[in-house]
């Protein structure tokens, strides 16, 4: 249970020295016990209190790294239940799964495909995080040689092998990409816990058909043992069952502070369905609700790219679009007789158009006017993208002077605007483009022929 | 010593409305199935916290106009069914889906302009085709939709379908359609909880049973705003969860419309490599933007491509099994 702002009250010195920068030391309970000051601020905590504390004044769930040192993937730290609370902040890792039977040229090519794989949506670069080599029954060699082979390239890693030697073998195949290993359960748990302490690797607890409390008690077990960095495997491998596990850890995590539980969780998509549609949906449940690590089996791009779409989405601030500078941007490079196209400041918005004026081919200004970060629609609905906002930007960005015509395009969506920005911006000439983003590169082909 | 688990069930008060589409004889229709959605008293599939007792459904989309501007994955799909609202509606209900949402589009002043009698046509042939009951668009301009909705209400009367969409600006005319047919009605808000409520409460107001109206948040797809109807639709059900019989009513997506407009389901030419195979791309666009819906509370999901039906009803399946 987390600690109130009273509880902690009690554990401090009580002098009000104001050392840590709040007027009392009440005042500095009550930001502690909202997470948002850090206990080091009072110098007057003893070794004592300052243990009880920490405990309760840690992330809700854990903050897990995997990868080398420098370029790791972080998961955990995740704050709220409810994504309009607040953001949820580490993206789950995606994983592909490499089975050690596979041949050697069907490894190479399909752990090729997933380090190569990168694609910019909305100006950020996606892609997937790693690979996940299972070992099943192959000996210790033939799984180092894998891992061997996988630690060479630019993606983080999760080993999987039951058998702690061969685990041992993989995890000095590794080196220095601190792999996440999995699992341990209740028959191999010393073991394991012993070679993540050695190797410094995060280790999976693997519990069985979502029996959390068996799950919390391995994990009990295991930070006595000294372990901290843990991932949680639930054990369910179904829509249903893996919902209401993650869900329940969740919880359990942040609305209890209930520490064995605190860590993130890693999801199997690939086990429930058969085939690759089936197995990214479920993949998006995991993303949608509560996953840390989301391992496939089947490396198909577009199932990935709707993955990693959705994933941006989910993660993104529910309180503040992305949103770009707005302003004249130069897209080719355009000359005076160039077209002019005018969007809105939401970076979807812009990305959308921006892609399709390059796809085009044909040089453009692309004047940008500042909607808060709104879609076209929305910000028209709000009255932040009307022929008085569009006539500033006209203005404020002197795209009169770069140009020899006086000719503007607005997106098809706002048709009804035209009468008003004539009347706002006097002797230009209101084309409407076309409604979708999609339609731009032959309605510029259409405003090249008719010139 | 073992750790005990600290209990993380939610109790709620509040139970979302049972509503039916669709009447059987024994009620004066002539529909050989009906759907009834609502009544959970749990987060989605949340079984553990209490009652799911009935399953989210699949309606299929159909147009009483050969769609132009759909993408050719969807119009070679459907073939030449297309080009008959009657036999669109018998394949979609072969192919699984659990209710027609058949769109009086003709009528856009741009796109035919019909009236009230190719509308009272078109819904008896598209009644005697299918089994399943019925929600119907207009095509989303005021007056037109007044004049074929109200059309609609009355050719289908004793049908119980749902009048879509029904929104602040037309409720009046819509709600009074409903209530003199017995009819349902779909109301529509953008993307706000107040403006949804607020909405319901209208509608409340005229005399329109709760047990008759279906909430539509208007949906973003997967890339294009789905984060924000996740978030709404989300406080809308914790909301009616808590108690707020103002938000207590299902919930309606129109998941097939909205992504089938994104580029990526739309079209191969001149897009990245890394978006992979086109079809598979189309059916997932509109497969995990349900599956996200369905996650936040979606009720009856409107789809576009006879294989994301089936797609979807395979995860309702999934997610019905109750842990
Ligand atoms: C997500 C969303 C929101 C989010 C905001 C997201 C954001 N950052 O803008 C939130 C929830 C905050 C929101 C709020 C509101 N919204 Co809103 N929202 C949407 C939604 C679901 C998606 C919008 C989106 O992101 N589209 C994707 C972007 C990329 O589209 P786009 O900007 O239009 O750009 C495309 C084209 O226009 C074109 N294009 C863009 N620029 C250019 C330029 C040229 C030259 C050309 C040729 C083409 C072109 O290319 C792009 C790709 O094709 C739509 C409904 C829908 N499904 O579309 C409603 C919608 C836009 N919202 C609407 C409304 C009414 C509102 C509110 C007023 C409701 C309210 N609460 O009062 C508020 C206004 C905000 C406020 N008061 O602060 C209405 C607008 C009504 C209308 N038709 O006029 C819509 C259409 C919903 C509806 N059907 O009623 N909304
Ligand atoms: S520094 Fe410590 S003792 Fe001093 S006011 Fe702050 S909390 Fe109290």
């Amino acid at each position: 249970m987390a600690l109130t702002g009273i509880a902690i009250y009690k554990m401090l010195a009580q002098t009000n020295c104001k050392e840590c920068g709040y007027p009392t030391c009440l005042a500095f309970a009550m930001k502690l016990a909202a997470r948002q000051v850090e206990l080091s601020a009072c110098p007057y905590v003893s070794e004592e209190v300052k243990a009880q504390l920490d405990s309760a004044a840690a992330p809700p769930v854990r903050l897990v790294s995997v990868g080398p040192e420098g370029h790791s993937l972080e998961v955990g730290n995740e704050t709220v239940v409810y994504r309009h609370e607040k953001t949820f902040v580490h993206q789950p890792g995606v994983f592909f799964r490499l089975r050690a039977d596979l041949d050697d040229q069907a490894f190479a090519e399909r752990l090729d495909a997933v380090a190569d794989y990168h694609i910019e949506r909305v100006g950020q670069t996606l892609g997937p995080d790693g690979v996940a080599i299972e070992a099943d029954s192959a000996p210790a060699d033939r799984f180092a040689s894998l891992v061997g082979k996988a630690a060479g390239k630019d993606v983080a890693l999760i080993l999987m092998a039951s058998d702690p030697a061969v685990m041992e073998a993989g995890l000095k195949a590794a080196g220095a990409s601190r792999p996440l290993i999995y699992p341990a359960d209740a028959a191999n748990q010393e073991a394991m816990v012993a070679l993540a302490k050695t190797y410094k690797a995060p280790l999976v607890l693997r519990g069985a058909d979502g029996d959390l409390e068996a799950l919390a008690n391995l994990a009990d077990e295991a930070v006595k043992q000294g372990l901290e960095d843990l991932v949680l495997d639930p054990g369910t491998r179904g829509w249903a069952d893996s919902l209401s596990a993650l869900t329940r850890l969740r919880r359990a995590a942040i609305k209890k502070n209930f520490r064995p539980l605190g860590y993130p969780a890693i999801a199997f998509a690939g086990e429930a369905g058969d085939g690759p549609e089936k197995e990214a949906m479920l993949a998006s449940q995991f993303i949608d609700r509560y996953a840390g690590f989301i391992v496939l089996d089947n490396f198909e791009p577009a199932a990935l790219y709707s993955l990693l779409t959705l994933r941006q989405n989910i993660y993104t601030d529910p309180q503040k679009p992305i949103q770009v500078t707005p302003g004249l941007y130069e897209i080719g490079e355009p000359k005076a007789e160039s077209p002019v196209l005018v969007t809105t400041n939401f970076s979807l918005t812009y990305f959308s158009v921006a892609g399709e004026v390059e796809g085009a081919g044909r040089p453009a200004w692309l004047l940008v006017s500042d909607s808060e970060g709104m879609s076209v629609l929305t910000a028209w609905a709000a009255g932040k993208f009307d022929a008085e906002a569009i006539g500033k930007a006209v203005k404020n960005t002197g795209i009169a002077d770069k140009i020899s015509h006086k000719k503007i395009v607005i997106p098809g969506a706002v048709a009804t605007i035209s009468g008003e920005l004539e009347e706002e911006l006097s002797g230009w000439e209101i084309l409407v483009g076309p409604r979708e983003a999609i339609g731009i590169p032959s309605y510029l082909r259409y405003l090249a022929s008719n010139n | 010593m073992p750790v005990a688990l600290p209990e993380v069930k939610e109790t709620w008060s509040g139970k979302i409305v049972e509503v039916t589409l669709g009447a059987g004889p024994d009620k004066g229709g002539t529909r050989g199935r009906t759907v009834t959605v609502g009544g959970e008293t749990a987060l989605p599939f949340l079984h553990f916290e209490g009652q799911i007792p009935n399953r989210p459904v699949i309606a299929a989309e159909v147009s009483d106009r050969a769609p132009e501007d759909w993408s050719s994955l969807l119009t070679e799909a459907w073939g030449g069914v297309l080009e008959d609202p009657a036999s669109w509606a018998a394949r979609a209900e072969e192919l699984g889906a659990e209710v027609i949402a058949l769109s009086l589009d003709s009528a856009h002043p741009e796109r035919g302009d019909t009236g009230a009698k190719e509308a009272r046509a078109t819904v008896r042939k598209v009644l005697e085709a299918t089994s399943l009951p019925l929600i119907i668009y207009g095509p989303g301009q005021i007056d037109k939709d007044n004049e074929v909705l109200v059309a609609a209400a009355e050719e289908a009367k004793g049908e119980r379908v749902a009048l879509g969409n029904c929104e602040e600006k037309n409720y009046r005319t819509i709600v009074a359609a409903a209530l003199a047919n017995d009819q349902a009605v779909i109301a529509k808000t953008p993307i706000d909880v107040n403006l949804a409520k607020q909405l319901n409460v209208l509608i409340g107001d005229m005399g329109l049973a709760r047990d008759r109206i279906i909430m539509d948040p208007t949906t973003g797809a997967l890339g294009y705003g789905i984060e924000y109807t996740y978030s709404v639709m989300e406080r809308v059900r914790l909301a009616a969860l808590t108690g707020d019989a103002a938000l207590q009513e299902p919930l309606l997506v129109t998941a097939g419309y909205e992504a089938w407009r994104a580029k990526e389901a739309r079209t191969s030419e001149g897009v990245p490599a890394q978006w992979g195979d086109w079809n598979q791309r189309g059916l997932l666009w509109e497969a995990n933007t349900s599956v996200t819906l369905l996650g936040t509370g979606a009720d009856i999901l409107v789809l576009r491509h006879p294989e994301t039906i089936s797609l979807v009803k395979y995860a309702v399946d999934e997610l019905m099994k109750g842990v």
